[in-house]
C-alpha cells in the first residue's frame, strides 16, 4: 500500500475513470443493483454549467490552451521512436489529446462512430489465411478472441446510448443503397437518421460516386435530430456551430458520458462519484490474483483506500496501461523476446490527407460539426485486394469539415509567405475556397512498438511516467502512399486549382496533432501469454479486475476507435452483470 | 427459514394495518402538499430552516419533525389541524401566511390528520428555527389578526355535483394540498391570494412570474392537451415550457412523484377550468414586424436563440421550449422571460427526464434594450401577440437580480 491511506467503507465495485467506458459500466452495474463508486482524476463537468453557448465557442481557451485536456503538469508521457533512444517527456500535448474530467476524451471528440468490420476481430488469422507469407513478418498482429456475433449486439446497444446518426448499409446481410456496403451485418438501422452534409462533403460524394465509389454518411454521434436514449437522456440536433472537436457541446448535440449517461446515473441510489481523485494503484492480495480495491489520492493530497469486490479500470489507454504496470498486473512486455502482456501491441493511427484549393467554389468553411460529412470505404482495411501490394491495411476516406476556427484554420497554398501582407491576402482568398479529403488509416502492431514505465521521469506524485516507444511500421508507410494516391485521384477529379498531398512519411513526431487514437498496450485475446484480458475484458491474472478501453485493441483498423470502446464497455458490463456475479472471482474464460 | 420470516412479517403488518395505511396516505399527501419545499433544509428531513423570500421580508420554514422541544412532538392532531388549516400554532401564536394555510383550509380533516400521522413517524431532529426574520413592525405577529380578517376564508372544499369525479378530484388537489394558488394567483396589497375571477391567473414573486394556469386558451393552459399538462407536471417539461426556478423545485420535490391518477385528475380540471371562469380576453394585435425593436429582436433571435428554439420558434420537443403559441411567452407580465434571458435558468431534472437542459444567461452580452427587443420579437412572431416590453422594466429586473 502507498503511504498511510485512510480506509473507506467497502463497496461492491469501484470504477476508475468516468469517461465513456467507466460511465457505461458503472450505470449498468448500478442498474443491476450493485453499489458503485466512480473515481475520476479530473473535475465533474456538466453541460449547462460548463458550456454556456455564450462562452463555449472560445478557440483560445479550448483549442489553443486545451482547457478540456489533461494538464501535463498533472500527468504526461515520455516519448521516443525506438529502444535505442532516451525518451523525453511531452510538456505540451501535440500528437494526441488525452482528456480529463467526467466525459474524458469522449467529451472533446469529433463524434465519428464506426463499428469495426467482422474480419477485424480475427485479423491475424484472416490476413494469414488470405495472404500467407506476403504479410510483413515484423508485424505482430493478433486476433481479439471475440467475434461478430458477440460484438454486434454490443455495438447496437452503444448506438442506442449515443443516439448515433447514420444510414445502414447492411441489415441482416441485405446491402442497402446509401449506406456503407462494407459494414458487417447489423440487426437494425441507426437510432437517428443521417446528418445533412455541408457543401464540401456533398461535392466529394458526388464526384466519388461518378468514379464508381459508394459514398455514405459518416456515422455520427453529433446528432441529426432530437433523441432520447435508453437511459432517458435527451439530446438535440446539431446546429453546425463549428466548435466541435476540442470543445464541449452546449447544445446537447454531441454524445458523451456527460450528455448520455452521468446525469441519469448520478441521480441513482447506489452510485457515488468522487472527482479530482487520482488512482495510484490497484491493490491485490498477497499472491496477486485478487484485487482488494484501489488506492487513490484526493485533491488535498490525502490518500484513501477504497475496498471493493470488483475493480473496473476504465481510464484512457495510457493510464490504464500505466496502472497495470504500477500494480504488477501482467508481465511487462519485452521487445527483445516478444514476451509479456503489459505494454504489448501499442498502436496509433496513420493520418493522411489531400488539400484542395479552388477558384470557383465557396465552402462557407466556418460552419460544420465533427463527424458531419461523407465517406467511402473502398480504400479501407481489406476492402480492396492487397495481393502484391507489399502492405496490409488501409483507411476510411472522409470529407467532414469540422468548422474552421479563426486562429487555427488558415489554409494557404504551398509557396505562400508565412507572414505579412501576402500571407494575409492569401488567407482571405483561400479561407472559403479550400477543403481537404482525409484518410484515417490503420496502424498495425510491430515488435518494437510498446509501452513501459519510464526509468527517468516521474509525475508530481513520484510515480514513473509512461514511456511510449513508437515509430510508423514500414507496412503502414507503404499503405499511406497507396491510399493517398487513391484520394488524390478523387481530389483531381474535383478539378481544383491546386492540390497538396500529405501522406504519412518518416518518423512519428510528437509535435503536430495527428490523432488521439492511441490503442493497445493491454490487449484482449484468447491466449493469456499474449493478452492481458479475455474477451470479456476480464484480467487473466486477476479475475475480479476488468480493464476496458482502447488499450484492448491488438491493432487499430482504419476507423476511429470510440464506437468500439463503447461496445467493449457494454460487453464488459454485460459480462459482469449477467455472468460474473453468478460466480464471483471466477474467470469467465478458462485459460 | 424464509417462509417463517414472511409469516412473521405478515403478522406484524396485520396488527398495524390501520396505522400503516394512514402513514402511507400521509406520506403521499406530504409530497403532494410539498411540505419539504419549506421544511426540509440542511438540518434534515422536515427539520425546517429553509428561508422563503417574501415581499415583506424573510420567513423560515419551521421544524415539523416529532422532536419534543423544537418540533411538533408534543402537538395533538387537533393542534396540527388548526395550524395547517387556520394558521395557529399549538401555543396559539399565529403563523405567517408564507405557510399557505388559506389553501390548505380546503383539505379534509382526514387528509391533514394523515399528514400528521406520517410526520410522527419521521426521525425527530433537534433543530431550533427562528421562523420570523421580518423587519418591525411586520415581525409583530399581532398584525396577523388583521391579515387573517381580510384574507382568511373558512373555505372548506365543496364538491360540484355537475362535474365529473375526476374534475372534482383535480380541483381538490389544486385548491387544497397542491396549493397552486399560492404562486399562481395574484395577491392583494397585504399579500393575500386573490380569488374569484383572479384565481390562478398568474402572479409575480421573487422575480419569477408564475403564469396563468386557467383554462384560457391563449394565456392559460387551455390550449395544452391533458397529456401535455401531465408531462409538464411529471417531467418538468413539455413542448411549450420547461419548469424553471421555484416550479422546477416543485416538480422535482412534488409533482414528479404524484400518482398517475392524481396527475390525470389535475390535468382534467386545469384543462376544463372553473365553471364560471371569465371569457377569454381578446388577443392584442401583434407589434408591427417592421418596428425598430422587432427588427433588432429578429436579428438577435437569429444569432443567439434560433440554434435551440429553432428559426420558427418550434423548439425541440421536451428539450428546448416551443415559443410559438406558448402561454408563458405571451403573458402580460414578461418578468420570467426577462429573467431567464438575463440570468439563465437550469431546468429541474427528474428521474423520468434526467437531462435538465439549461437556458444560458445573456446578461453579459445583451443590454436592456436588446433584451426587450428580443422579447418583443418572440412575443409577437409566429402568431404570438403580446404587449411591448419596456426597456426600463428590464433594467430594474437586472438590478434586482444583481442584488438578490
Amino acid at each position: 500500500m502507498t503511504g498511510p491511506a485512510k480506509r473507506l467503507p467497502h463497496t461492491d465495485a469501484v470504477v476508475i475513470g468516468l469517461g465513456w467506458a467507466g460511465s457505461i459500466i458503472a450505470k449498468e452495474m448500478v442498474d443491476a443493483g450493485l453499489e458503485v463508486v466512480g473515481l475520476e482524476r479530473g473535475g465533474w463537468i456538466e453541460t449547462g454549467v460548463d458550456f454556456n453557448i455564450n462562452t463555449a465557442p472560445d478557440e483560445l481557451r479550448y483549442a489553443r490552451r486545451q482547457e478540456l485536456m489533461l494538464q501535463t503538469v498533472q500527468n504526461t508521457v515520455t516519448a521516443r521512436n525506438n529502444s535505442a533512444q532516451e525518451a523525453l517527456p511531452m510538456r505540451k500535448w501535440g500528437s494526441f489529446h488525452p482528456g480529463n474530467g467526467t466525459g474524458g476524451a469522449g467529451l472533446h471528440w469529433a463524434g465519428i462512430t464506426w463499428r469495426f468490420q467482422p474480419e477485424e476481430f480475427r485479423l491475424a488469422s484472416y490476413l494469414s489465411e488470405k495472404y500467407g507469407d506476403e504479410v510483413d513478418p515484423n508485424l505482430t498482429l493478433q486476433d481479439w478472441g471475440t467475434d461478430w456475433s458477440e460484438m454486434e449486439p454490443a455495438y447496437d446497444y452503444f448506438e442506442r446510448i449515443a443516439g448515433v446518426s447514420g444510414k445502414a448499409g447492411n441489415i441482416n446481410g441485405e446491402i442497402l443503397a446509401g449506406g456503407n456496403p462494407f459494414e458487417g451485418a447489423r440487426t437494425r438501422d441507426y437510432p437517428t437518421g443521417p446528418t445533412i452534409p455541408t457543401y464540401a462533403p456533398k461535392l466529394f460524394a458526388q464526384v466519388a460516386e461518378d468514379l464508381g465509389y459508394k459514398p455514405f454518411h459518416t456515422p455520427s454521434s453529433i446528432l441529426s435530430e432530437a433523441y432520447t436514449n435508453i437511459y432517458g437522456m435527451q439530446m438535440g440536433p446539431c446546429t453546425y456551430c463549428g466548435f466541435c472537436t476540442n470543445y464541449g457541446c452546449a447544445n446537447l448535440s454531441k454524445a458523451s458520458a456527460i450528455t448520455c449517461v452521468l446525469p441519469a446515473l448520478v441521480r441513482q441510489q447506489g452510485f457515488t462519484a468522487r472527482t479530482r481523485s487520482e488512482v495510484l494503484k490497484i491493490e491485490t492480495d498477497s499472491n496477486g490474483s485478487k484485487a482488494t480495491g484501489v488506492t487513490f489520492v484526493d485533491s488535498d493530497g490525502q490518500e484513501w483506500f477504497q475496498p471493493a469486490d470488483i475493480v473496473v479500470s476504465a481510464a484512457f489507454t495510457f493510464e490504464n496501461v500505466r496502472l497495470m504496470l504500477l500494480s504488477g498486473i501482467g508481465t511487462p512486455y519485452d521487445p527483445a523476446t516478444g514476451k509479456g502482456q503489459t505494454g504489448r501491441n501499442y498502436c496509433y493511427q496513420t493520418a493522411n490527407n489531400v488539400r484542395l484549393f479552388f477558384d470557383d467554389k465557396e465552402f462557407n468553411s466556418f460552419i460544420g460539426g465533427g463527424a458531419i460529412g461523407m465517406a467511402i470505404d473502398e480504400t479501407n482495411n481489406d476492402n480492396f485486394d492487397h495481393s502484391g501490394l507489399g502492405f496490409v491495411g488501409g483507411g476510411s476516406t472522409r470529407v467532414g469539415p469540422i468548422g474552421a476556427p479563426p486562429i487555427g484554420s488558415r489554409p494557404v497554398p504551398e509557396g505562400t509567405p508565412k507572414w505579412g501582407s501576402k500571407w494575409k491576402q492569401a488567407t482571405t482568398e483561400n479561407y472559403n475556397r479550400s477543403m481537404s479529403i482525409g484518410c484515417e488509416s490503420s496502424s498495425y502492431a510491430q515488435r518494437g512498438n510498446y509501452l513501459s514505465l519510464d526509468p527517468n521521469y516521474k509525475d508530481r506524485l513520484g510515480r514513473p511516467l509512461l514511456r511510449v516507444t513508437f515509430d510508423f511500421p514500414e507496412n503502414d508507410l507503404r499503405m499511406s502512399q497507396y491510399v493517398t494516391d487513391k484520394i488524390e485521384e478523387i481530389g483531381r477529379a474535383m478539378n481544383p486549382r491546386s492540390i497538396e498531398r500529405n501522406a504519412m512519411t518518416g518518423h512519428w513526431n510528437t509535435v503536430p496533432y495527428q490523432s488521439s487514437h492511441v490503442v493497445g498496450g493491454f490487449v484482449m485475446g484468447a491466449d493469456p501469454e499474449t493478452s492481458g484480458t479475455n474477451k470479456y475484458l476480464q484480467s487473466w491474472q486477476v479475475p475480479n479486475l476488468f480493464v476496458v478501453g482502447a488499450n484492448a485493441f491488438p491493432q487499430n483498423p482504419g476507423y476511429n476507435p470510440t464506437g468500439t470502446v463503447g461496445a467493449l464497455a457494454v460487453k464488459a458490463a454485460w459480462a459482469i452483470t449477467r455472468d460474473y456475479l453468478k460466480a464471483p472471482h471466477q474467470p469467465l474464460v478458462q485459460a | 427459514m424464509k417462509p417463517v420470516l414472511i409469516a412473521a412479517l405478515l403478522a406484524g403488518t396485520a396488527a398495524h394495518a390501520q396505522d400503516f395505511n394512514a402513514v402511507e396516505k400521509g406520506r403521499k399527501l406530504a409530497i403532494t402538499a410539498d411540505c419539504a419545499a419549506c421544511h426540509t433544509g440542511d438540518a434534515g428531513e422536515f427539520a425546517g430552516g429553509v428561508p422563503l423570500e417574501t415581499p415583506f421580508g424573510t420567513l423560515v420554514g419551521s421544524n415539523i419533525t416529532p422532536d419534543q422541544a423544537t418540533g411538533i412532538g408534543r402537538w395533538t392532531k387537533e393542534e396540527f389541524r388548526r395550524a395547517v388549516k387556520s394558521g395557529k400554532a399549538a401555543d396559539g401564536h399565529l403563523l405567517y401566511p408564507a405557510m399557505p394555510y388559506t389553501d390548505y383550509a380546503n383539505m379534509t380533516d382526514a387528509d391533514v390528520d394523515a399528514i400528521f400521522d406520517y410526520l410522527q413517524t419521521v426521525p425527530a431532529v433537534h433543530n431550533e428555527v427562528e421562523e420570523n426574520q421580518l423587519p418591525f413592525p411586520l415581525n409583530m405577529r399581532v398584525a396577523l389578526y388583521g391579515w387573517n380578517l381580510v384574507n382568511q376564508t373558512d373555505a372548506t372544499y365543496e364538491t360540484n355535483p355537475d362535474k365529473s369525479e375526476e374534475w372534482n378530484k383535480g380541483r381538490y388537489i389544486v385548491m387544497g394540498p397542491g396549493h397552486c394558488a399560492a404562486c399562481h394567483s395574484p395577491r392583494n396589497l397585504t399579500g393575500g391570494e386573490k380569488t374569484g375571477d383572479d384565481f390562478l391567473t398568474g402572479a409575480t414573486l421573487e422575480n419569477w412570474h408564475a403564469p396563468d394556469i386557467t383554462a384560457d386558451p391563449r394565456l392559460g393552459v387551455g390550449g395544452w392537451s391533458e397529456d401535455e399538462i401531465i408531462a409538464y407536471l411529471k417531467t418538468g417539461h413539455n413542448a411549450y415550457d420547461t419548469a424553471s426556478g421555484p416550479m422546477a423545485e416543485e416538480v422535482a420535490l412534488s409533482s414528479s412523484k404524484w400518482s398517475d391518477g392524481d396527475l390525470a385528475s389535475v390535468a382534467a380540471y386545469l384543462k376544463e377550468g372553473e365553471v364560471d371562469a371569465p371569457a377569454s380576453a381578446k388577443a392584442p394585435d401583434p407589434l408591427d414586424a417592421q418596428s425598430a425593436s422587432m427588427q433588432a429582436g429578429a436579428a438577435i433571435y437569429g444569432d443567439r436563440c434560433s440554434a435551440c428554439h429553432a428559426a420558427d420558434g418550434e423548439g425541440v420537443a421536451g428539450l428546448y421550449p416551443k415559443l410559438s403559441g406558448a402561454p408563458l411567452v405571451m403573458a402580460d407580465d414578461p418578468t420570467s422571460l426577462g429573467r431567464v434571458v438575463l440570468a439563465g435558468s437550469q431546468a429541474g431534472a427528474t428521474a423520468a427526464a434526467p437531462t435538465g437542459p439549461v437556458m444560458p444567461s445573456f446578461g453579459a452580452t445583451l443590454d436592456n434594450a436588446q433584451v426587450a427587443a428580443v422579447l418583443d420579437y418572440i412575443r409577437n412572431s409566429w402568431g404570438n401577440a403580446a404587449p411591448a416590453v419596456d426597456t426600463g422594466d428590464m433594467a430594474s429586473l437586472r438590478k434586482d437580480l444583481q442584488t438578490q
